[in-house]
């Protein structure tokens, strides 16, 4: 127990000379304590630490000191005594005497009562005295218990600036200082074997070649590689126009107008990428706010733009016109209109010229047939039908004087005695012939051969062919006996009939429906048939009863038809405005596509001697081309266009209907809309 | 029968073809290397003929590079360059995660870098070839050169741009080079013809540019990479052929002049030296000394007939060329603060006039304003406050005027607080029908020797409106003549519509008139309806080549129509301001 109050003492070494006051206070308060029993502290207080040394404090310097050493006093409580003084003594507890009521007196009467504490290993009780109150007054608020003590002493610097004569500490050095390290050995041999193997390379020497320029062509070797000759150079910039200019004429700026279809416009469409601007002098002109722009499309230009060689077509546009024999040179052809022959009050959808030329019938919607004489214009008869007439066609035979008219479902012949008696009196037997002969009335007798009579007779009506159908087209043979009418129908077989007229017989040439038929024409010369279907002509032999040829028009929807009086070529007319030449020899492609109209071909025709054909349309024009064709096979038609003939007004969107020439003359008749026929020569 | 079965695109043009990303596959190059790869050596992607067939029956949008040519690229050193970068930045970025800086300080010691001569000499064999394809160089590098020195690219990258260009202009100073200029309202352009290549470049305005940021800046600088390259050569081969000393140097004689002046405004040496080179202001030193060369007489060769027209027109031609070098000698110009001084001074000094300018502006002033022997001052500013009554005081117009002219044209039009005429573009050509300003008649006029036209017009001005009095009569008669015509063919028209309706007409003979006919027009009539009917025949593919040309033409014309209108209605307007004016006062 002593040991341990020496050890405590000696930490304290360093105050040893500040302790004789101490002692002195110390030993007062012992002697104050001593006569205070302590017995009953002991068995009422728990013990704290911070008494416990105060305790060890007070037995150091006490004559009666207990030498337990630092024990808890729980120990004794058992026994009798408190523990030993120095000479091995048994220190008695005091005799406990002072109950709660003591203590309650005590602290009512004694004025020191607040400054006593109870010693638990003397267990007795200590009255401080004053210096020991400050004390604890002093230690509570954290300052020094010394009053004495400076604690704001000047420091004394143990190293300073100053070079001292002897080394602060005299520690010898280790002795890895003075042997290689192996850690660095181990580093510096691993940068060895990188540098060996070549893994580090050593600093590079600076190249200052790079912004040092030489003759790079002083030796130009002309070897020009493959690809020089495959290179396509960028184009250059384009240059720029009087409107980039800062102060440019002022009909270059933009008017009002011209600004806002420039700002409406999407920038790829813009003529121009800016606005002219025009500033009264040079320093006003601002920086171009899209110049970095400008520069950075020309460089994605020039590496993304896919390139292509273009070649520029330079053609002088009069060469590209085809040279074509002089129209001068092609005459004789109808130039300028001559006559014009009125009278009808309906539009005028057929005319025929008779084979001598010298009369004109026309058949109108009005339903007359009008016959005209060519060189006056004077209509010398009207023949009322009641119908509006489709088609009227002269027998093309010159002994007779005949004439086919088709209205409705019916056809006529008309025998309108404008001709020699003897031409006249051919005509009235060849339609009387048969009249003993019992008509042999058609196999299908779909077809009535009747005599006209009464006031029909009069006007001239002479037989009345009833169809079935409404007929839209007849058509003569050469020779004039036989009658080929059209009632297009889709859905029949029935489209075609031929008649003989001295006969008085009809029949249906096809069995089968091959389309809807427009136009039909016989061969000038041969035994042949033409059939123009919606896009095709059919050629049939009459002899062989076949199918020779069929030719494709390439056009939508054929309106008429024409054949060459030499019977090798064939024209044909469509509503999509084209006007097809067929060479029959040559192929059954059209030889020859001509647009020259505008609106739909109504009527074309070819002239019987000149190397004439005309086509009628509905933008009001008749075109006259020249058309020659040549007996050598070798050489292909020539087709020149020599005239555009006007004249006929366009009404309700029809022009011209029909067209037709002059049996000898270079004239062409035109039939329009406008209830006129014209005679241009 | 036999034989095997034929594969589609396995033949022909679908083989010739690459497009862009199997081309970046076989390369194995990320895309901006690919970028800039193709960039550097020039390659472009082809538009194949036949899209369909090259793009294997689809009719997608593709680009397409010729086969050869990414062959081509296969082998080329830079790749591997471009390789070496890339791991280089791989390695720096991981030296930088483990903040090993001796390491990164290392790497950097060894960036990978290359140079791009062999390309250069590749894509352009001849000296020539580079001389056609340099006008995008010089764009680029004087756009370069006026960039601000710090953000968008690298400061030497501007440097460098900046000393390659002040190299050209020495050169073309030198050589008197340039033919044309031009302010327009995107920059100033110049064109120069060397070795007969005519080459035209385009200068921005001396103002900061605001970067726009929908510009990727590394394709710009990889051209620039390209250009600065490409540039530096054509300069060392220019300044060879005229033994001048590369890089230029000042004249012995020129810097002595400009030694004493102050220097101290410049940190370095160098940095002053390069100044003042870029002030345009002094001669530079060659090789050989001047004067010792002179130009040899060209021989003159007999030549017969046609040749020696052509043969004269060259020389006139020649002679014409050499007035214009010399357009400017002997002027003294001043340039005044407010006028861009490099511009001025770049074309003043290459038709040999005499340029200074303020000390404050520039480095290199040779003399002052006080200077009695100025012979004209360039001014853009309303007025001047002190004027010298020996020199002229002119606008800075007046200077790019007259090289496009070729002539000194007259100072008046020029003066400080004149209108200033319309300043027109020198390259446009016009051709036969194509709309000319009166600007530009008045200037060939001039050129040609006659009297202005204006100080005719001003003289004559009360004859004229009695002429056009004349003209309005004559005008009047015609249309007399056409009314007559109308007039007969009205009647004429009245009377078929009467037929027409089936009205009896009363039976009349009137005396006919005897109908004069032109022969002249009815010829002329003749043959347009012949024209007519022949258009009429034209094939198909003709006549759109035929009507597509035809089409164009009559455009062109409109055009010009139109721009004369314009003209016409602004002049007569501002003679009406003008006579309001006139009767006011």
């Amino acid at each position: 127990g002593g040991g341990g109050g020496g050890g405590g003492r000696g930490e304290e070494g360093g105050e040893e000379d500040l302790s004789d006051s101490e002692d002195s206070v110390f030993s007062g308060l012992e002697d104050s304590g001593s006569d205070s029993e302590e017995e009953e502290e002991e068995e009422g207080g728990g013990g704290g630490g911070g008494r416990e040394e105060f305790c060890e404090v007070l037995c150091a310097v006490q004559d009666i000191r207990n030498t337990v050493g630092n024990v808890p006093m729980e120990w004794y409580r058992d026994f009798p005594h408190l523990g030993y003084d120095l000479d091995g003594r048994k220190i008695y507890k005091p005799i406990r005497s002072q109950d709660e009521l003591d203590h309650f007196l005590d602290k009512m009467e004694n004025p020191d009562y607040w400054r006593t504490v109870h010693d638990k290993q003397t267990g007795s009780d200590i009255t401080l005295s004053e210096e020991q109150v400050a004390l604890v007054r002093r230690l509570q608020s954290g300052r020094f218990g010394d009053v004495d003590f400076n604690e704001y002493q000047p420091t004394v610097e143990y190293f300073s600036r100053d070079v001292m004569l002897h080394p602060v500490t005299n520690r010898p050095a280790d002795k890895r200082s003075f042997i290689p390290s192996l850690i660095e050995k181990e580093k510096v041999s691993k940068l060895v074997h990188a540098i060996k193997m070549g893994w580090i390379k050593p600093r590079r020497v600076e190249d200052d070649s790079r912004g040092r320029y030489y003759d790079l062509w002083a030796s130009e070797d002309s070897s020009i590689l493959a690809r020089h000759k495959m290179h396509l150079p960028a184009p250059k910039i384009p240059l720029p126009g009087h409107q980039e200019s800062y102060n440019p004429p002022p009909e270059f700026l933009f008017n009002e107008e011209e600004r806002a279809l420039w700002e409406q416009q999407d920038a790829a469409d813009r003529k121009l990428p800016f606005v002219p601007r025009k500033f009264s002098s040079l320093r006003s002109v601002p920086a171009f706010p899209r110049f970095v722009h400008e520069r950075f499309e020309r460089c994605l230009d020039l590496y993304l733009c896919p390139r292509q060689r273009k070649m520029r077509v330079n053609v002088d546009p009069e060469d590209l016109i085809p040279k074509l024999p002089k129209p001068r040179d092609l005459q004789p052809f109808p130039t300028t209109q001559s006559l014009v022959y009125r009278g009808h009050s309906g539009l005028i959808r057929s005319i025929s010229v008779s084979p001598t030329g010298q009369w004109l019938a026309s058949g109108s919607d009005d339903g007359s047939v009008r016959f005209w004489e060519v060189c006056s214009s004077r209509c010398l008869k009207t023949v009322q039908v009641g119908g509006a007439v489709r088609s009227v066609t002269w027998n093309p035979n010159t002994a007779v004087c005949l004439l086919a008219v088709a209205l409705d479902s019916r056809v006529l012949l008309l025998s309108p005695s404008l001709a020699d008696r003897q031409v006249v009196s051919a005509s009235e037997l060849l339609l009387s012939d048969k009249e003993g002969a019992e008509p042999v009335q058609g196999a299908e007798s779909l077809v009535t051969w009747s005599e006209a009579e009464g006031e029909e007779l009069n006007e001239g009506i002479r037989l009345k062919i009833q169809h079935p159908k409404a007929v839209h087209q007849v058509a003569w043979h050469a020779k004039g006996d036989y009658l080929a009418s059209v009632m297009p129908d889709h859905s029949s077989h029935l489209q075609v009939l031929i008649h003989q007229v001295s006969r008085r017989r009809s029949q249906n040439p096809f069995r089968r429906n091959k389309g809807l038929v427009q136009r039909v024409s016989f061969h000038p010369l041969r035994p042949y048939f033409f059939v123009a279907t919606q896009r095709s002509v059919r050629i049939y032999n009459l002899l062989k009863q076949e199918m020779t040829k069929k030719l494709q028009a390439n056009a939508k929807w054929i309106s008429s038809m024409a054949v060459h009086p030499g019977g090798d070529h064939v024209i044909c007319g469509s509503y999509d405005c084209r006007l097809s030449w067929f060479d029959l020899d040559l192929s059954t492609k059209p030889y020859r596509m001509l647009r020259h109209h505008k609106k739909a071909v109504r009527g074309v025709a070819y002239h019987r001697f000149y190397p004439l054909f005309a086509s009628a349309s509905d933008d009001g024009s008749v075109i006259v081309c020249h058309g020659t064709v040549y007996n050598d096979l070798l050489q292909n038609p020539l087709i020149v266009p020599v005239k555009v003939l006007r004249g006929h007004a366009v009404s309700q969107d029809l022009g011209v209907l029909d067209v037709t020439f002059h049996p000898s003359q270079p004239w062409v008749f035109s039939s329009g809309a406008d209830a006129t026929i014209r005679l241009y020569t | 029968m036999g034989g095997l079965q034929k594969k589609k695109f396995e033949r022909g043009s679908a083989t010739n073809y690459i497009t862009r990303n199997k081309a970046r596959k076989k390369l194995q190059l990320s895309l901006p290397d690919f970028r800039r790869l193709c960039i550097l050596k020039g390659i472009y992607p082809h538009e194949p003929k036949h899209k369909k067939k090259v793009n294997k029956g689809s009719t997608a949008p593709r680009t397409f590079y010729l086969l050869k040519d990414i062959r081509f690229l296969l082998h080329e050193p830079i790749v591997g360059k471009f390789r070496d970068y890339k791991v280089f930045v791989r390695k720096l970025r991981k030296a930088y995660g483990k903040s090993e800086w001796t390491s990164v300080e290392r790497l950097r010691e060894n960036k990978p870098t290359y140079k791009l001569d062999h390309i250069i000499k590749e894509r352009y064999p001849t000296f020539i070839d580079a001389l056609r394809d340099i006008d995008d160089a010089l764009c680029m590098c004087f756009l370069f050169s006026t960039f601000a020195r710090t953000g968008k690219c690298h400061v030497q990258t501007i440097q460098l741009c900046r000393r390659l260009t002040v190299e050209w202009m020495n050169y073309i100073i030198t050589s008197r080079a340039l033919r044309k200029v031009f302010l327009s309202i995107k920059g100033i352009y110049y064109q120069v013809e060397v070795m007969g290549q005519l080459i035209t470049w385009l200068v921005p305005y001396q103002f900061a540019h605001d970067h726009p940021t929908d510009v990727d800046y590394r394709v710009m600088a990889t051209f620039t990479e390209l250009y600065t390259t490409l540039l530096g050569f054509v300069n060392f081969r220019l300044y060879h052929s005229l033994n001048l000393v590369y890089p230029p140097k000042l004249d012995g004689k020129a810097e002595a002049e400009l030694k004493e002046e102050d220097e101290e405004g410049y940190a370095m040496n160098s940095e002053s030296y390069s100044e003042k080179l870029s002030a345009l202001g002094g001669s530079l030193a060659r090789v050989v000394s001047a004067g010792e060369e002179e130009e040899a007489e060209v021989d003159q060769f007999p030549v017969e007939g046609e040749d020696m027209e052509k043969m004269e027109a060259r020389e006139k031609e020649q002679k014409e060329l050499e007035a214009q070098k010399r357009l400017f000698e002997g002027l003294k110009v001043f340039l005044n603060r407010e006028v861009p001084r490099e511009s001025l001074a770049f074309i003043l000094r290459c038709f040999g006039a005499e340029v200074s300018w303020d000390k404050s502006v520039c480095i290199g002033s040779t003399f002052d304003v006080t200077d009695e022997t100025i012979t004209h001052q360039i001014v853009d500013r309303p007025n001047a406050e002190k004027q010298y009554i020996n020199r002229y005081y002119i606008q800075p117009q007046w200077v790019y005027d007259c090289v496009n002219a070729k002539i000194l044209l007259p100072v008046q039009d020029y003066f400080l607080g004149v209108t200033l005429p319309p300043h027109l573009s020198p390259f446009v050509e016009e051709k036969e029908g194509d709309y000319i300003p009166p600007e530009k008649l008045k200037i060939m006029a001039l050129k040609r020797g006659e009297k202005s036209e204006e100080e005719e017009e001003e003289e004559e001005e009360g004859e004229g409106e009695e002429e056009e009095e004349d003209e309005d009569e004559d005008a009047e008669e015609d249309e007399d003549e056409e009314e007559e015509d109308v007039a007969e063919e009205m009647n004429l028209k009245k009377m078929e519509k009467q037929r027409s309706q089936g009205k009896s007409l009363s039976v009349k003979v009137t005396p006919g008139k005897v109908k004069a006919e032109n022969p002249a027009r009815l010829e002329q009539e003749e043959k347009a309806e012949e024209k007519r009917l022949a258009i009429m025949m034209m094939k198909k593919k003709e006549k759109y080549l035929y009507d597509k040309i035809m089409f164009g033409k009559k455009r062109k014309i409109r055009e010009a129509n139109k721009l004369a209108a314009k003209r016409k209605a602004h002049d007569d307007a501002e003679k009406v301001a003008k006579k309001k004016k006139a009767k006011k006062q």
